[in-house]
Formats: C-alpha cells, structure tokens, sequence
C-alpha cells in the first residue's frame, strides 16, 4: 500500500520545541485521519534543527465508502419534521424507505459517500493540522497574513505514493523539494518516497532522526574522552539539547586552561553547561574533573576542526575567566559578613526580606534541632549562614549553584564541616529524584527552610492553586514528607488547618506510589490530633492490612450498619447520641457481650495506641467483629421502649466512638 | 575574504556589506540610549506598512556595565553595528551569513548556529522571536522578527540584525582583552576609550547626582506627555521618552531605585514609548491601517 511523506522546513525550530513538535504533529495526523475513517500500517515522526517530517506507511488509496443507515420521524410527524430531515440527508421523499417499528412506522434513508482519493483527502488535512499545531512559542512572518508557525517556513515536501500532494500553507506551496546541511550541502534534493528522502539527506549531511544524533554525539564523545583516558559525565538533558542544535553532530575535544583547575568542579561545569553546552570529562581513576570539555558542533571544518576548537577555547576562557574572578572576589568575604547583606534582598513583597526568613528559620532549626536530637547550635549556625551565598557573585551569575557555593565558601570560613554541609543540603530534596539530607543538622536546617516557607506563604494568603505553585510550595512539602519519612524522624509538624489538609493531600500523593489507600490518610489525618507522620504513616498501614483481613472487611460493614442506623435515628430525634450506656436497661446476651466487648477493647486501644503498639489496636477491634455480627443478628435496634432504644442506639455510638479512636472510619471507602 | 583587521575596517565592511544590499546608511542618533533597538530608525520605523531598509552604527550606554576599565570586555558605552528590513526578506539569514563572510569568517572553517534567543525589551514594549547567533561558541549577533513594538503589533514583520561590534572584533582580531582591539593601524581601542571608561564608570557609580537625575526622568516624561496632546510631535516626543529612559538607566547604576520602585519606572517608560509608537502611527510615514488586529489580538 502506498506511503506519505511529509516534510515541513523552515529556519532554526528551537531546540526545546524540536521532540513535542514531531509528537504533535503525529498525533494531530493520526488523529485527522481515523476521523476520516483511515487505516494504517505505520507511522513515525521526525525533527531536526530545520525540519519536521513525517512519514506514514500503508495507506490506503482511497478512502473507504460509506453506507450509513438514518432513522428519521414517524410517518404521521409533522411536515416539518420530514423537511428537516430530508435537509439532512440531502434526499428526497421518494428515496426514503419506511420502516415497521412497534411504536409505528417510521421514514428511513440510505446515505451513501463514495470514499474519495487520498490526496485529495491529504491536500485538505494538512493544512489544518499545520495551523493547529500547539508550538509553545510562534511568529507571524508573512505581511498581511496571522498565520504563525515557530519560525519562517521556507518550504513543504508532500508526496503520497511518490506524487505530489498539492496544497499550501502560509502561502508556501507544496513540492517535492528539500534542502541539505546548511553549510556541508548545496542546491535542492528531490524525493519522493521516504527511503529516497532519508538517504539523500545522510548524503547531504542531516541525520533526521534525533535519537540517532544522540547516538552519535554520546558515542563520539565517549571515544574521544577514551583517547585521553578520559570518560564524559553523562548530563542527559545537555545531551538531548546539543541533539536539537545541529543536524550534522560532529565532537571535537578542547582544553581548559590550568589556571582554571583550581576553581571548584561545580562551578566549570556549570559554566561550560549553561554557556557553551559543552560537556565535561572526568578522570574515571579518580573521578576528579579533567582538563577536556567536549563540544558539539555542527560542521565538519576543512582544517580538521582547528578554528572552531581554538575558537572554542578562547570563548570558554573568557567565560571561566569572569567565574573565576567571582570565585576569587567571593572569598574575600566570610559568610557571617554576607548576612547582614541579605537585609537588602527581598525575599517576597508580602514576607519581608532574605534577613528576616534567615532569622525565622534559624529560630526555627533550633527549635527542630532540639526535638530531633541534633546539635542546635551547629543547627541554627547552618540555618543563620543557609541564604548567605545568594549575595556572592558566583551564584548571581549561577543561581542553580546556590548551597553548593555556600558549602565552599563555610569550608573556607572554617565553619564546622556538619554546618558545611547543611548549608549545601538545606534545599534538598530538589526534586523526586534528588536524595534527602542524612545528617541530623542538616535534616533541621532543610526541614526549618522548608517550613518556614510553607507557613509564611500560607499565612501570607499565597496558596498554591490548581493551575499555579509559583512559590514551589508542592515540592516543600513533599521534601517534609520525605525527610521525615525515609529519615524515619519522629517530629509533630504543628500546623494550621489549611496547612495540615495540604499536607495530606501531598502525603497521599507521596505514599500512593507505595500502594497506600488515599482515604485510609484522610481517616487517619481527619482525626486532627496526628501531626507526626512516621507515626501516621504507622497507623495507616496498619489500619490497611487489618481491613485486608476477613475480620476488618465484617468489622467496618458492621460500623457502616450502625452508622446508618444512627444517622437516620438521630435525624428522627433531632440529637446525636454519645455513649453513654446504661448497663441496667441491657437486657439482651448479644447487647451485653457487645456493651462488655467495647468496654474493654476501648481501654484496651487507649493503650495500645499510646504505646503506638498499632498491631495491638487493630488487634483489639478485631475482637469486636463478633460481639457486633451477633448484636446485628440478634438485637432489634428500635425497641418498643423508648429507653431501651435510646440505650441501643448509645451502644452504637460507643462503637462507633470506640473505632474513631484508630480512624474516621466514615472516610474509608468500600 | 581577508579577516577585518582593525575595528574601523569592520565597521566600514558592514557598511558596504549592507550598503550594497539596498539599505540607507544611516548615521548614530544624537541622543544616549541602551541599544540602538531605542534609534527611531528601528522604533518608530519598525511600524506601519510602509518598507523600510537602514543599517547604523548606533554608541549605546548601558551605566551598570562600567567596570572602570578593568574588565576585559565589560563595557558601559560600546558600539552596535544595526540592520532593519522591512519585510523581512525571505533570505534574510542568507543576507546576514554574508556579512559573516565579508568580514571574514568562513562558514566552511568554522561552526555557526542559530540558536533560541527570544528578545524582548520591557521598556519598548517590544518583542520577537529569534536567535543568538553563535560562531565557535561565541554569541556574534543578535537576529530578531520583531512582533510587537511599543505594544503595537507589527505587519509586516521586520527582521533585525544586531552585531556587537567590539565582541565581534575580539574575535576576528584575536584579542582578550578589549582595550588592545586595533582600531585603526594607529591606536588601540584603549587609547581611545579607557579614560572614558574610567571617568564615566566613576559618573554613574558615584558622582551622577541623582536629584537632578530624578528631576530630568520626571521632566521628559511630563514634555513627552505634552507633546502628545493637542497637535501631536511624536519625533521630539520620542526623543524625551529616550532621555527618560537613559535617566532611569543611570538612576539604577546609582543603585537608587529598589526592586519593586525598578517596575514601575520601566513601566512608565513603556507607556511613553506606546504613546508615541501610537501617535507615530497617525503622521504620514506611520500611515497605520490595522489589518488583522481583530483577528490576532493578543
């Protein structure tokens, strides 16, 4: 069956927008042609630097007929009725058919379409798949004319079954036309069909497919590192952006002066990262940065590369020069001297300045410190010295090295080498991936960074929103979450409402990966009184794997029972009943053995949940399944006496007060 | 295709360069501004129908980089070599790769890219979408479609081209440091220009008196106000509305003007530079007739 090709050129697509571009682009096709009732055999999407191309395989040449059957009014319907639906169908009375139902006899039509020719179908889609196309970013670029597209569009290949396909877009008609490499190819290529179209490309010098590019760019820098026995430090993002950048990867290797080895490896790397997108090589002995970078360019240079590696190398030195002389400048001051500085950094217009977080957070590690046993002072130390290196001239230049220069720079104040540490760790974790603080002071100085953050904007009316979390506050709380958790430290939270049903959220979200049920959170947090999350956590799993079993999935049908009962008893009555029993008016053996079951199993969770001993407590409402089945089977709950009802009716409440001592259980589904 | 040997020599070669595609050779505005974007050869031109060609060298003071001379290529006055094109040709990379070749580098030794690089001036209201043009890793140029220009949008739609030219010439002359560029056979870029380095870095750091500065913002923007009212001068309008801005400009190296103060004296220049984008539009060379504002707005 015959195939697609399509090929849109245009001047450079920015590298970020080249993968999203070739997936939209699939699936709007993809989606335009099974609207049109289309089947094929394959279908895959392609971007480089100045092109986006598509090739589909196994397409048939024409659209398939359609024959569709049309109920229309009843025979006896009003003219109108029939009009309308004759518009509809395009037909006339004569051609209807009409058709015995039991509700009477109803008009039917016959529509049939005849497929039409697939180019003709193509020629009508494309466009419209051109100009819906979602690019993050797009420009007008022809007078008089809204169509936008990421850049100027110089040209459209568009071949079916290796004809031309006609159409056009923004006034570019399509043709069956492309151009090579920018430099290392000259003049048109013509294609037709897809292999013609990737082969001639290779032999113009564009690799058309990004993955392949990776490939190239990871393998010749892996050589080229061996050559110097050296190996690259994988940086998978810097890789897929370089892919994005040339349509012809070439590696060539450069030297970083020696004068610069001394400046700390975060810093180079950073710095060849963010302003050259060079990628830097270690010593694979030592792990120790080496005195190579590898860049990718997009040419095969007739001196061998000699220019552009010089080239290279003398941008890279002015680049290192400037962070050096950051390096160098930022040493001159300690860190305690920096602090007093952060008087003039506005943290948030609501919250005052970076000073004022500092002093708020500083209190608060040692306030953390103390409870988690971590040394307070070296604690509040880290916290007091955490925002200092924001004033320094390397992290103006690099905010992502923030904390990371703060480390360096204590070490050289000679600060305890703990405080050190805490005041690189204090931000993480990063993200999900990033690892949380180990150490004790740092555990305090990021979880008082974090808290701080979380009460402050919260208090400050800024909340994060559906759409919107500007302030990252998301992410603080699940580092909270985190670092409590896999750190296993006991710390109650303290918090506001507001704040606490946030964090209930993020801990459902933190723990659904674990396979914890998200109501079973909520009917432990909707107690109010569990702000220690290792031990919430605790009774979460234990409250789960009891409801797993035969004698929890009975105990929680049996509350749900009462629940009801009470509900609609204490709406009746118009008041809720506590439980308060009186044992005189227990008349029935069922209602004694529940009343004396509950009696001990609440003393008993009492206990148990103060020792956090929560097997023990599940234990205990185990015991009651039995007692509750019996008193369901046995007891009838409205009595005729109206003491003995309400007396009923408290033993139900005391059930149920006796489980909402482990859980809300009203919150657990099923 | 010999290398421009002296920063004078580059000028004059962009000058033929783009001289010889058809552009008016324009000379530097006689007023202090940040780029030479804020020349109403690229403003105020950039609007309307009409086409539009020009190509200047354009001095361009940013205060905050002063650096006293010290820094190898931080400067606080320096010079931008500026294309507008009016459409935007469609070759117009083509035409710019050119200029690349004239002064002397050659694509085929070395490793040029386009590479994203949105522009965008909060002070103009103006925006494009483009990129910074790399060679061996060096930023060369900035290449812009423009989109918006004091928050009118622009059709159609202009392409400029930004060269910095002591940047550029560090490269093609192989020189670290800015003051050892030669700008002619005769005299170092620092014979020329490192005393006024030193005494203006001390001017905008320390002696600018920011009173007066404060006055001569407040001043500009209520003459510009004035000349837009009644019978409406957006010429000597706009001028005001670039004194304003280069006092803003001086006001912040002084270190005067907090963070959230710095919003809204940006926000104040932008208002005069749309007013007199707006009243431009009106005057004979604007002759602006809004064709797809309904339809593209926003």
């Amino acid at each position: 069956m015959p195939d697609l090709l399509l090929e849109l050129f245009s001047e450079e697509i920015p590298a970020r927008m080249q993968a999203g571009a070739a997936r939209d682009l699939e699936r709007l096709m993809v989606g335009a042609l099974t609207d049109r009732g289309y089947l094929f055999e394959g279908i895959k999407a392609f971007a480089s630097p100045r092109r986006l191309t598509l090739a589909i395989a196994g397409l048939p040449a024409k659209q398939n007929d359609v024959r569709e059957e049309l109920k229309g009014p009843k025979t006896d319907a009003p003219q109108a009725a029939l009009d309308g639906f004759l518009k509809k169908t395009g037909l006339t009375r004569d051609q209807l058919k009409i058709e015995k139902t039991p509700k009477g006899d109803v008009y039917m039509a016959v529509v049939e379409r005849k497929g039409r020719e697939t180019p003709h179908v193509l020629a009508e889609i494309i466009p419209e798949v051109m100009a819906k196309l979602p690019w993050p970013k797009s420009m007008r670029w022809k007078p008089g004319l809204a169509v936008r597209w990421v850049r100027p569009l110089h040209s459209i290949l568009a071949t079916f079954d290796g004809e031309l396909v006609p159409f056009s877009f923004a006034g570019v008609s399509s043709g069956l036309h492309t151009r090579g490499h920018r430099f290392l190819s000259e003049g048109k290529i013509e294609a037709k069909r897809f292999d013609d179209y990737a082969q001639k490309l290779k032999a113009a010098h564009v690799v058309l497919e990004a993955e392949e590019r990776a490939a190239i760019i990871f393998d010749g820098v892996k050589q080229a590192a061996f050559v110097h026995g050296l190996e690259m430090i994988p940086d998978e993002g810097l890789l897929a952006e370089v892919s994005g950048l040339a349509e012809w990867p070439v590696v060539y290797i450069g030297t970083i002066q020696n004068e610069f080895m001394d400046v700390p490896a975060e810093i180079l790397q950073t710095s060849m990262r963010t302003h050259q997108k060079y990628f830097s090589l270690r010593d694979p002995k030592t792990g120790k940065m080496a005195n190579r970078f590898a860049l990718v360019a997009n040419m095969i240079a007739k001196d061998g590369g000699k220019e552009i590696v010089a080239g290279n190398e003398r941008v890279l030195r002015a680049r290192l020069s400037d962070a050096k002389f950051f390096w160098d400048e930022d040493r001159k001051h300690s860190l305690e001297s920096r602090v007093e500085k952060l008087k003039g950094i506005v943290f948030h217009a609501k919250l005052g300045t970076q000073f004022e977080r500092v002093q708020r957070i500083e209190k608060l590690a040692g306030e953390i410190a103390g409870k988690i046993g971590a040394d307070v002072e070296k604690a509040k130390r880290a916290a007091r010295l955490a925002k200092a290196d924001l004033t320094t001239g390397v992290v103006g230049e690099f905010p992502e090295l923030q904390g990371v220069m703060g480390r360096y720079y204590a070490l050289h104040d000679k600060e305890d080498a703990s405080v050190a540490d805490a005041v690189r760790d204090h931000y993480k974790p990063v993200g999900p991936s990033d690892a949380v603080p180990a150490n004790k002071v740092s555990i305090a100085a990021a979880l008082a960074d974090k808290l701080d953050a979380l009460t402050s904007f919260f208090a400050a009316g800024e909340k994060p929103t559906g759409s919107g979390d500007p302030f990252a506050l998301r992410r603080a709380a699940l580092g909270v979450i985190r670092i409590l958790l896999e750190n296993k430290v006991r710390y109650a939270l303290k918090l506001e409402s507001d704040l606490l049903t946030f964090f209930a959220d993020r801990l459902k979200v933190a723990l659904k990966e674990k396979g914890i049920r998200h109501d079973l959170i909520d009917a432990v947090f909707s107690l109010g009184n569990e702000d220690d999350l290792v031990r919430l956590v605790a009774r979460v799993e234990a409250l789960q794997a009891f409801l797993k079993s035969e004698d929890g999935t009975n105990l929680l049908a049996g509350y749900k029972r009462a629940v009801n009962i009470l509900k609609l008893e204490e709406k009746k009555d118009g008041k809720t009943f506590i439980s308060e029993v009186s044992e005189k008016l227990l008349s029935e053996a069922a209602e004694k053995s529940l009343f004396a079951a509950l009696s001990k199993a609440r003393a008993a969770i009492t206990v148990a949940l103060g020792k956090e001993d929560f097997a023990a407590a599940m234990q205990q409402m185990a015991s009651l399944r039995v007692p509750v089945d019996s008193f369901f089977e046995g007891v009838k709950v409205n009595a005729d006496d109206k003491q003995v009802r309400e007396n009923r009716l408290s033993l139900l409440a005391s059930l149920r007060a006796t489980l909402h001592q482990v859980a809300d259980f009203s919150k657990i589904e099923g | 295709m010999a290398k421009a040997r002296t920063f004078q020599d580059l000028i004059l070669t962009l000058q033929n360069y783009w001289a010889a595609q058809g552009c008016l050779i324009l000379q530097p505005y006689d007023d202090q501004m940040g780029a030479g974007t804020f020349h109403p050869a690229t403003t105020l031109r950039a609007l309307g129908p009409r086409p539009w060609n020009a190509a200047f060298v354009q001095p361009s003071r940013r205060p905050s980089d002063g650096r006293y001379g010290e820094n190898p290529n931080r400067l606080q006055h320096y010079y931008q070599y500026q294309v507008i094109l009016k459409p935007a040709p469609e070759n117009v990379q083509e035409l710019y790769l050119g200029s690349i070749r004239a002064i002397g580098l050659d694509p085929d030794l070395h490793d040029i890219r386009f590479v994203e690089d949105d522009w965008e001036s909060p002070t103009l209201g103006a925006a494009g979408l483009g990129w910074e043009v790399w060679c061996d890793g060096m930023e060369i140029t900035q290449f812009t479609y423009f989109q918006q220009v004091g928050g009118i949008e622009c059709d159609p739609v202009c392409a400029e081209i930004t060269y910095g030219l002591e940047r550029l010439a560090m490269y093609v002359q192989d020189v670290e440091f800015v003051y050892d560029l030669k700008f002619n056979d005769q005299f170092r870029y620092g014979e020329v220009f490192h005393q006024n380095e030193q005494e203006f870095s001390a001017y905008n750091f320390e002696r600018a008196d920011t009173e007066i500065l404060f006055r001569h913002f407040q001043d500009a923007e209520k003459q510009c106000r004035e000349l837009l009212t009644g019978k409406k001068l957006p010429l000597p309008a706009y001028d005001q509305c670039i004194k304003a801005s280069h006092a803003f400009n001086l006001l912040d190296a002084r270190g005067v003007i907090s963070v959230t103060e710095r919003a809204a004296y940006i926000g104040r220049v932008r208002a005069l530079a749309q007013a007199c984008c707006e009243a431009w539009l009106q005057t004979p060379m604007g002759e602006y007739k809004p064709r797809f504002a309904d339809k593209d707005a926003g």
